[in-house]
């Protein structure tokens, strides 16, 4: 039924629909109306058959969705940023030991310095846990991934997260079609374990495996994602034979034929770049979009054929690997082996700092020009930069460098310190 | 597309009148997309939130930067946020107010729009007079559909009602009747 709700009511009203038999999750924004919604809805029976567990933190949170997994039983959790961080340790686990948890990520930063909006680097944090993970342009695809993402971990027996944009997305009111019980029904049967703990046939798992078998078991690990690179359409292709609509896969190519430039960019923010392209091709500029929506495993191949006539590649990604530039394209360079094209980083939208349409066409006119540098931070505020390493230089108590930019901004606002000058002590 | 942006308080539903005014919106066959500033919320700090309407599917996520029409909640924001950053030469203004544009020193603003493009309304006291709470997002709403025309009253009121049960519904929507029939009048 087509109806006008938050992306994070949507969510909480698929991942019910999906049956899931414990939900555990500690409380984070902006993932917070996600597990609100699921606890008023297991209160209030919508959602039966399912135990609503509090946990302590994110760590518990995870470590509670192993045990209910390893149980036998769908488990779902929900963290953001530094949640997931806490959770680390559990995360790799689930994946180790094999269990098809679903876990929502409301895409968010991580401080320092504090930051609550949007950005991917908690997602590219722990990209290499051994999760799939897919990323949601929009709150229908949000909302749909959910239901695709039990059906891929549990063939699989691998953890699956689904990847969603922190405020734009799970706090945005937009059009969804919300689906019916009968159809995630007859989508998604209910949940067969590979492997149970029963105390009837008691076996341990999580068993310590010293050199002569681990990387024989992280082998397997790396094998499941490169089987999920044909689960995954798969799933996408019976997903629009049930629901009528397409979501999921693994890349999504817009107007990239006889394109020059490419953009490549997981998540919300191809919205925006896709009514960029339009407005660019309307000039003539040949310009196309590729919104990667699985991650991990990351489509190397379907990748290499959707670029393989571009130009030059600019990734839009909205995390940064210091010291390198960013995840995103160092992955993409690899599926690029063979092709003579750059592809070229564009750091965009950390910590909330929208990416606007204009940001974009400029990010396009520079790449056509040659003028992009191998990594461009988009619309930095290069005075403000340029002026606390001013500040630094000869100095020896510089103070605290976010604060000191705050300051830099709000000159009104702050009140400023003295800090000392080198041979000044 | 028509893009609106309202300014507030937090805790005055500047979030909850740009989702109420997109489910409008969605009950009259469009495609509409409401989110607020992105924040932590704080009673009493200064937030926007965002409404986009239009008759395809709304891709973009960037902020609204030159925004069809304001609402402005709360005049006393006018010395800490520039809320009419961006505003279209043939765009619209409410006000919730219950001085004139000279009083509130917005002249500059409101003579540049086109005549009938502005309201100044006590959206606060229609309020109050209803719900016997100071929340004016309804009311403004009620002003907006009878400023605009972008969408009916009687989608604003259903809109109203769904979001909010029973008696509070009731008084919420006819605050926003009561500010509608001002908007038009006025």
């Amino acid at each position: 039924m087509l109806r006008q709700i938050e992306g994070s009511q949507a969510m909480a009203e698929a991942i019910a629909l999906c049956r899931p038999q414990v939900v555990c999750a500690y409380p984070i924004t902006p993932q917070t109306h996600i597990v609100e919604g699921l606890g008023a809805m297991v209160k209030d029976g919508r959602l039966a058959d399912c135990d609503y567990i509090n946990v302590e933190s994110e760590f518990g949170a995870m470590s509670v969705a192993i045990g209910a997994s390893a149980g036998g039983v769908r488990a779902y959790t929900a963290t953001a940023s530094q949640g997931l961080l806490f959770m680390a340790e559990a995360v790799y686990n689930a994946a180790g030991l094999g269990l098809p948890i679903v876990m929502t990520l409301g895409n968010r930063a991580i401080g320092a310095p504090i930051n609550i909006w949007n950005d991917h680097s908690d997602a590219m944090a722990l990209k290499d846990a051994g999760w799939i993970q897919l990323f949601a342009e929009t709150n229908q695809e949000a909302a749909d991934l959910h239901i695709q993402a039990f059906r891929i971990a549990e063939e699989l027996s691998c953890p699956a997260m689904v990847c969603v944009d922190g405020f734009i997305l799970t706090h945005a009111f937009e059009q969804i079609d919300t689906p019916t019980q009968a159809q995630v029904d007859a989508f998604l049967p209910p949940f067969d374990p590979v492997q149970v703990l029963d105390p009837a046939n008691p076996y341990s798992i999580g068993a310590m495996v010293g050199p002569e078998a681990f990387t024989e078991v992280k082998y397997l690990g790396h094998q499941k994602q490169i089987d999920a690179l044909d689960v995954i359409p798969r799933v996408a292709a019976e997903f629009r034979e049930v629901f009528g609509r397409d979501a999921g896969g693994l890349i999504r190519p817009y107007r990239t034929d006889d394109a020059e430039t490419i953009l490549v960019a997981l998540g919300s923010v191809n919205g925006t770049i896709k009514d960029v392209v339009d407005a660019e091709r309307e000039k003539g500029t040949r310009v196309g979009a590729i919104s990667i929506s699985s991650f991990r495993p990351f489509p190397l191949a379907e990748l290499q054929s959707a670029l393989s006539g571009a130009s030059r590649v600019v990734c839009i990604e909205k995390s940064l690997a210091p010291g390198l530039g960013g995840a995103l394209a160092s992955n993409v360079r690899m599926a690029m082996r063979g092709l003579s094209a750059p592809v070229l980083t564009v750091i965009a939208g950390l910590g909330g700092r929208p990416i606007t349409r204009a940001g974009i066409a400029r990010v396009i006119a520079a790449a056509g020009e040659g003028a992009l540098d191998d990594v461009t931070f988009l619309d930095l505020n290069r005075a403000a930069v340029e002026g606390q390493m001013m500040r630094a230089a000869g100095l020896t108590d510089t103070g605290p460098i976010a604060e000191n930019l705050l300051k830099a901004l709000n000159p009104g606002l702050v009140r400023r310190m003295t800090p000392k000058r080198r041979g000044m002590e | 597309m028509f893009e609106i942006r309202l300014h507030g308080r937090g805790g005055q539903g500047v979030v909850t009148a740009a989702e109420m005014l997109s489910v409008a919106a969605f009950d009259e066959g469009r495609h509409a997309q409401a989110f607020p500033s992105f924040g932590s919320e704080r009673m009493g700090a200064p937030v926007a939130s965002f409404c986009r309407i239009a008759d395809r599917p709304i891709r973009l996520r960037e902020p609204i930067v030159d925004p069809d029409a304001l609402i402005i909640q709360d005049p006393t924001l006018f010395h800490s946020v520039d809320v009419f950053a961006g505003v279209k030469p043939d765009g619209y203004l409410i006000v919730n107010t219950t001085k004139t544009p000279a009083e509130l020193g917005i002249t500059a603003i409101t003579d540049a729009l086109p005549p009938g493009h502005w309201r100044c309304l006590p959206a606060s006291e229609i309020a109050q007079r209803h719900i016997g709470r100071p929340l004016p997002n309804a009311a403004l709403l009620g002003a907006f559909a009878a400023v605009t025309g972008v969408v009916s009253l009687a989608s604003v009121l259903k809109a109203i009602r769904a979001r909010f049960a029973g008696r509070v519904g009731e008084a919420n929507a006819a605050a926003a009747q009561d500010a509608f029939a001002l908007g038009e009048t006025v």
